[in-house]
């Protein structure tokens, strides 16, 4: 019988199992941010194993809340920050080089196709999109990884989520994955890892894909996964190109990671995007979906642009085109915050956030600051907020605020028009 | 081990996420206790006072997909500071369930009929529960009746609730 990646995975890494199918499995990475780290390492220094399982496989950075905005959030950087020096850890990334974790990492080229990665922080699926089985875990899963370098999972149960036909004009990598949340719902691949497939996935770029699995989560997956291909090994090549003679040799290699032709699912579900209008949330749960066209008219106070979702360069150039010579409406605060320090430059660059900035715009530092209401564009009681990001959960952006989830493209029409709108960009 | 008997909580609702059992603004405490005040502050939910329906409460009784979102292991430390190691449920999202074993905590699925019948039969009154893990047993009280039903969780679970947890079981094997 055939093989799913996940399983695949999971046998390249076994180490234990110790009850039913329990599967402790070999860690490649260990990924750590300054919010869910510093409980495990107190834990461990008052255990008196203040130990890292190898220091070359760790990799951490401040990016919830930077610059530190109170003692506090001083304090948790400063614990994650002396931890990283004493054990020598040298991918540690803090004022300067540090951003949002899920987009910084891949940008690093610390993830590749196979690998096994955990982290303190949900959206970790995000790195599936490399191929690799990466997970969101709660600080002791991450405590034990660090010292051990392993972690427990039940053996995979795979859904394959096979997506159809040809994204129409206007609509996004984010529009697909809000529908695909909305059909299935926000418990419909709990204990589940989603494997996205298809002509549409095929086609569609690395940092397309991350936004795909960064929200695999908000349907309960433990991870979402893509499979290797010439588009991974190429976004991959600056940092693999002294292990392979050439992209061809990379890919072989690579290709022990594609599923097996045979390989069964618990589900398989399709989703032809070719009608697919951009979506919206409404309410307070990733699955409260719908067109955007039905949302119109939705006042809103506030427009976010960033977050490991949509924060990358891509998505700064879809916004920008649209908000190229156009001013946000005078009631609406609109935010931009580039995810890492080299989209960052780069969107500097290529003069992106002049534009931002000519339209009214406040450009941040990297950080994932407001997508969670930690800093950096909290909402008020009462306030909406049209946001690029992964959750609308009640008081996600701040106690009392609504967030609408949307594309960067829909995020930036809605700050022109000053609610929820993109009929301008979208003639579906 | 922990306590996993008391009085019990019910929350009629599900996809109870972890941003509603604990607020992202408190994660910037670096201490389990300081969580305390603000379990569940955030619960979208009718007839429900975070502080007056908490106190003295050992068990929660939920519906489906309980602790959905963020990994924070803040949750289960706010539940825990709160005295509540035990939660039962239709079905937890996947993080949740696994950081309360991993913390010597229980998180125990029952059928959504058995879920159900426990919010007709008990919910709004004083009700008890005590659980006997030995013979996988739960007894359900208000005073008048009792209710006894039986839940299974996995050996691996198990071996985490003896262990305190998974840095125990995990410091020894690996």
């Amino acid at each position: 019988m055939g093989k799913t990646i996940a399983e695949k995975i999971f046998d390249a890494h076994l180490v234990d199992r110790p009850a039913g199918d329990i599967h402790v499995i070999r860690m490649d990475a260990v990924f750590c941010h300054e919010i869910t780290t510093p409980v495990a390492i107190n834990d461990l220094v008052s255990r008196g194993k203040d130990r890292v399982f190898d220091p070359d496989k760790i990799k951490a950075v401040i990016d919830h809340v930077t610059p530190a905005k109170d003692s506090k959030t001083a304090l948790q950087g400063k614990i994650l920050r002396d931890w990283a020096r004493r054990h020598q850890i040298k991918d540690f990334f803090d004022i300067g080089q540090n951003g949002v974790c899920h987009a910084l990492f891949p940008e690093k080229g610390f993830v590749r196709p196979g690998y096994t990665v955990i982290m303190g922080d949900s959206h970790t699926c995000t790195h599936g999109a490399f191929g690799a089985f990466a997970a969101g875990v709660g600080t002791t899963d991450l405590e034990v990884g660090i010292l051990k370098g392993v972690c427990a999972f039940h053996y995979p149960v795979t859904m394959k989520i096979e997506v159809k036909g040809r994204l129409p004009q206007g609509v996004f990598a984010k529009d697909v994955i809000l529908a695909v949340i909305g059909t299935i719902g926000v418990n419909g691949a709990t204990n589940k890892v989603i494997e996205f497939c298809g002509e549409v996935v095929d086609r569609m770029t690395m940092e397309e894909r991350m936004t795909l699995c960064n929200m695999a989560v908000e349907a309960g997956a433990t991870c979402g996964i893509c499979k290797p291909d010439m588009t991974t090994v190429d976004y991959l090549w600056p940092f693999i190109q002294d292990e392979f003679a050439d992209k061809t040799t990379a890919m072989n290699a690579y290709e022990v990671f594609c599923p097996d032709a045979d390989a069964e699912y618990d589900a398989v579900i399709e989703q032809d995007v070719s009608d697919l209008k951009p979506m919206t949330t409404f309410g307070y749960k990733p699955d409260n979906v719908k067109p955007v066209a039905e949302m119109k008219g939705t006042k809103i106070d506030q427009v976010y642009i960033g977050s490991c979702t949509n924060g990358r360069i891509e998505d700064l150039r879809i916004a920008a085109a649209v908000l190229q010579d156009q001013q946000i409406a005078p009631t609406v605060r609109g935010i931009v915050s580039p995810a890492t320090p080299q989209i960052y430059a780069q969107a500097l660059g290529e003069g992106l956030l002049k534009v931002f900035m000519d339209a009214g715009f406040c450009v941040t530092n990297p950080t994932c600051g407001a997508c969670l209401g930690m800093s950096n564009g909290v909402l008020a009681e009462g306030e909406v907020c049209a946001a690029t990001t992964n959750r609308n959960f009640n008081g996600r952006m701040g106690k009392g605020g609504i967030v609408h989830l949307v594309s960067p493209a829909t995020a930036a029409a809605s700050a022109i028009a000053g609610h929820i709108d993109n009929s301008k960009l979208f003639k579906g | 081990m922990k306590n996993f008997s008391g009085k019990v909580l019910f929350l009629d609702r599900s996809d109870i996420n972890t941003d509603e059992i604990i607020p992202a603004k408190y994660l910037t405490e670096i201490s389990k206790e300081a969580l305390k005040p603000y379990l569940l502050e955030d619960l979208k939910m009718e007839e429900f006072t975070p502080g007056k329906d908490i106190a003295g409460k050992a068990v929660v009784v939920t519906r489906a997909n309980f602790g959905c979102g963020s990994s924070r292991e803040h949750a289960p430390w706010a539940l825990e500071v709160n005295g509540i190691n035990l939660v039962i449920g239709e079905s937890f999202a996947r993080i949740f369930r696994q950081n309360m074993f991993n913390c010597g905590m229980m998180a125990v699925e029952l059928p959504a009929e058995t879920i159900d019948q426990l919010f007709t039969r008990y919910a709004g009154g004083q009700t008890t529960i005590e659980t006997d893990l030995q013979k996988g047993l739960f007894r359900v009280s208000d005073g008048e009746t009792t209710t006894q039903i039986p839940f299974e969780i996995s050996e691996f679970d198990r071996a985490l609730v003896d262990a305190g947890g998974w840095v125990g079981f995990a410091d020894k094997k690996y």
